[in-house]
């Protein structure tokens, strides 16, 4: 197991230095010198400027400027951001991408959570009625117009029904002073969700010596509801209770959008795997002792197809990627992607290149969880 | 005697007669996927719309008022962009040109453009794929390789930054996005595919009365696959449909008229702020991309399952 995920990470290393090799050499393909970029901008001197190409390396060959920007990466020394004139890039950066994680955390993990149990009962109810409307709602939500969903998920949530605000990442009057930054409220959020996951998963280790399936059952879910409780007690009593609560409030809507989007594709994968799962002889034998149809279903044949579906779903990371750019930008969410698309419109590049370079370490570092998941899920893997 | 009686059919003939009769066969699974011939309908409908164009263009439409790009209604100054009534059945944009007129002429460079994308994806990942199967080795590793790499960017990121390297117009995006994907995913799929192909036994046999290299690929491998590589057109043609429309979407692009260019307009005007009350300005483009996108994985799901026996009926 563990040389495994040695191996896999040594491949990965190697894929992000290519991934590094192809980012800089795009933008070494950028016409003209991009510290010449917002020249005209009385707030940057020219002083910065001439810091700014030595800090990169701008001065020397194209080999230096290379090495120059591979160590910076791993330092995380990535220049100054021309737009927000005196901040870092890797402060920008810092700030961002932990609402593009959270975004897409939360968001896949209900698409996936959506599509799964979709995906195995259309599969076990192929060619019904209830077959074909699914499949095609699933379709139409997998390949609909981003923006489209966008607007009409804006029009009917926060136009007609009023319940949510139409975009952003915060309300402002509410954070007129508030006691601590709405970062640091931000990434304790980012741990509460990343804890009561965690307890999801501990959950089935913690339980696993519980012999009987109900009461195993029960301890789970007594233990995540615990926890919920525990997380919702503490935030109510913690006195930033109601700004926690305006940021998920907030959140409610491009995440909507973004499982929307994405539990098509986790469903139509698992009916497709699903469909030839229950033609194994062992599905006939499972049905043939007498088993009722719902553990063939979910025990025998929805656990042997979940492995090719996860192994698709990394085929499909670069395009939820790609989609959470317009996501972001529709619901004015301050994430990686609007800041890049931000970045490229008005030509600044050191933080288009930084925000490029880090959402390729993002999806590496998804790809290598999913790898290391698989590992764990395959039985047959056993290095 | 009776051998002169027999009388000799032509090859050609036969097979004529098998090509059809597999077709015959293989519309019949494709009609039972019910999903697939609902694509087929909408791109029809489509394949109409782009044909009406021009016609009402000659008949009844004065180009002046609607032409997709120049028209102007005089008759309605100061009310654009205009509900719709029976002078304009989508009502007008902000400038003042007739929407269907925009929807329906955009038709045609939206199918150029997906087609023509999805050609080139699905010949660059026909030929490595068969290339890497066959000779496996440090080929296939290269490309591989490549794969990963290509399926790692975000694709519509990397375009968004090669647009100010290059120029993009419509041929060139198709282009671009055409050799892009096919080294992506795709050749993955289509290289597993031509494996289960390269260790069937007329493969050896073809090797043994003394076939080259490229004869085995180009007659026996690259046949075998081709169904499968005509499935993942379909789904090439709604990503780059898909692609295309997010990045006109946000101006990006140097395209006179598409989908994704009117909601850019409406919404760079500002009529998007207001969602309900300019609903004609979004909806129809909005809809057109979506059903298109639509209708084109519908058909390739359809295609999926005449191509993958296992997932037919049993």
């Amino acid at each position: 197991m563990l040389r495994y995920i040695g191996w896999r990470i040594a491949q990965i290393f190697v894929t992000f230095f290519l991934f590094l090799t192809v980012v800089f050499l795009l933008f070494q393909a950028m016409p003209g010198d991009y510290t010449k970029q917002f020249i005209m901008n009385p707030r940057i001197p020219p002083e910065a400027r001439q810091a700014l190409a030595e800090r990169l390396g701008l001065t020397g060959s194209v080999w230096d400027q290379y090495i120059h920007y591979v160590r910076n990466v791993f330092t995380g020394n990535l220049g100054v951001s021309f737009q927000y004139y005196p901040r870092e890039v890797w402060d920008v950066i810092k700030e961002r991408l932990p609402r593009t994680a959270v975004l897409f955390l939360v968001a896949d993990l209900l698409a996936f959570a959506l599509g799964y149990p979709l995906g195995k009962y259309i599969a076990w109810r192929r060619g019904r009625i209830s077959d074909y409307v699914v499949t095609v709602t699933g379709v139409l939500f997998y390949t609909i117009f981003t923006p489209l969903l966008a607007i009409i998920l804006l029009f009917v949530f926060s136009n007609v029904l009023g319940w949510f605000r139409s975009g952003g990442f915060l309300t402002p009057s509410l954070w007129l002073r508030p006691p601590v930054s709405p970062q640091t409220v931000f990434l304790l959020l980012t741990a509460t969700i990343c804890g009561l996951l965690g307890l999801w998963g501990g959950s089935y280790f913690l339980t696993r010596r519980i012999g009987h399936p109900r009461p195993r059952t029960w301890a789970r879910r007594g233990l995540l509801v615990l926890g919920l409780g525990v997380a919702v007690i503490a935030w109510w009593y913690s006195g930033i209770g109601k700004y926690a609560w305006d940021i998920v409030w907030h959140m409610f809507l491009p995440v909507l959008a973004v499982t929307l989007i994405s539990f098509g594709g986790t469903m139509l994968l698992m009916r497709d795997s699903m469909l030839e799962v229950i033609r194994e002889d062992y599905i006939v034998t499972a049905k043939a002792k007498g088993l009722p149809e719902k553990v063939v279903r979910d025990k025998h044949a929805a656990r042997t197809a979940l492995l090719p579906t996860i192994t698709n779903f990394t085929i499909g990371l670069g395009f939820i990627v790609s989609g959470g750019i317009v996501t972001e930008t529709m619901f004015s969410w301050k994430g990686m992607g609007l800041t890049y698309l931000e970045a490229v419109l008005q030509q600044d590049f050191p933080l288009a290149m930084g925000c490029l370079t880090f959402t390729g370490i993002l999806v590496l570092l998804l790809h290598l969880v999913v790898d290391v998941l698989y590992a764990f899920l395959d039985p047959r893997i056993s290095y | 005697m009776v051998s002169e009686k027999v009388k000799i059919e032509p090859l050609w003939k036969i097979r004529l007669r098998l090509s059809f009769q597999s077709l015959c066969r293989n519309w019949a699974l494709f009609w039972e996927s019910r999903i697939g011939p609902l694509g087929l309908g909408i791109i029809l409908f489509f394949v109409l719309l782009m044909i009406a164009h021009p016609i009402l263009m000659a008949t009844v439409w004065d180009p002046r008022v609607y032409d997709p790009i120049m028209g102007f209604d005089r008759a309605l100054v100061g009310r654009h962009p205009a509900p719709p009534s029976w002078a304009h059945p989508l009502g007008t944009d902000p400038i003042g040109r007739d929407i269907l007129s925009q929807l329906m002429w955009s038709t045609r460079s939206e199918f150029a453009l997906g087609v023509t994308s999805a050609l080139i994806t699905v010949v660059i990942g026909t030929l490595i794929g068969a290339i890497c199967a066959y000779f496996g080795g440090i080929i296939d590793t290269i490309f591989m390789r490549l794969a990963d790499l290509v399926m790692l960017f975000p694709f519509i990121a990397l375009l968004m930054v090669l647009r100010s390297v290059i120029h993009l117009d419509l041929w060139r995006l198709a282009l671009v996005m055409g050799i892009l994907s096919g080294f992506g995913g795709i050749t993955i799929t289509l290289k597993a595919q031509a494996l289960t192909v390269k260790v069937k036994p007329y493969i050896e046999a073809a090797k043994v009365a003394g076939g080259s290299a490229f004869h085995i690929i180009r007659h026996h491998i690259i046949p075998n696959i081709m169904p499968l590589s005509f499935l993942y057109m379909m789904f090439n043609v709604t990503g780059a449909v898909f692609t295309e429309a997010v990045l006109s979407y946000f101006g990006l692009l140097d395209i006179r008229m598409s989908w994704g260019i009117m909601i850019h307009t409406a919404e760079s005007a500002g009529y998007l702020g207001a969602f309900g009350q300019y609903w004609w300005l979004w909806a129809p483009p909005g809809a057109a991309i979506t059903l298109l996108c639509f209708a084109f994985y519908l058909v390739g799901r359809g295609l999926d399952t005449v191509v993958n026996p296992r997932l037919r009926k049993r």
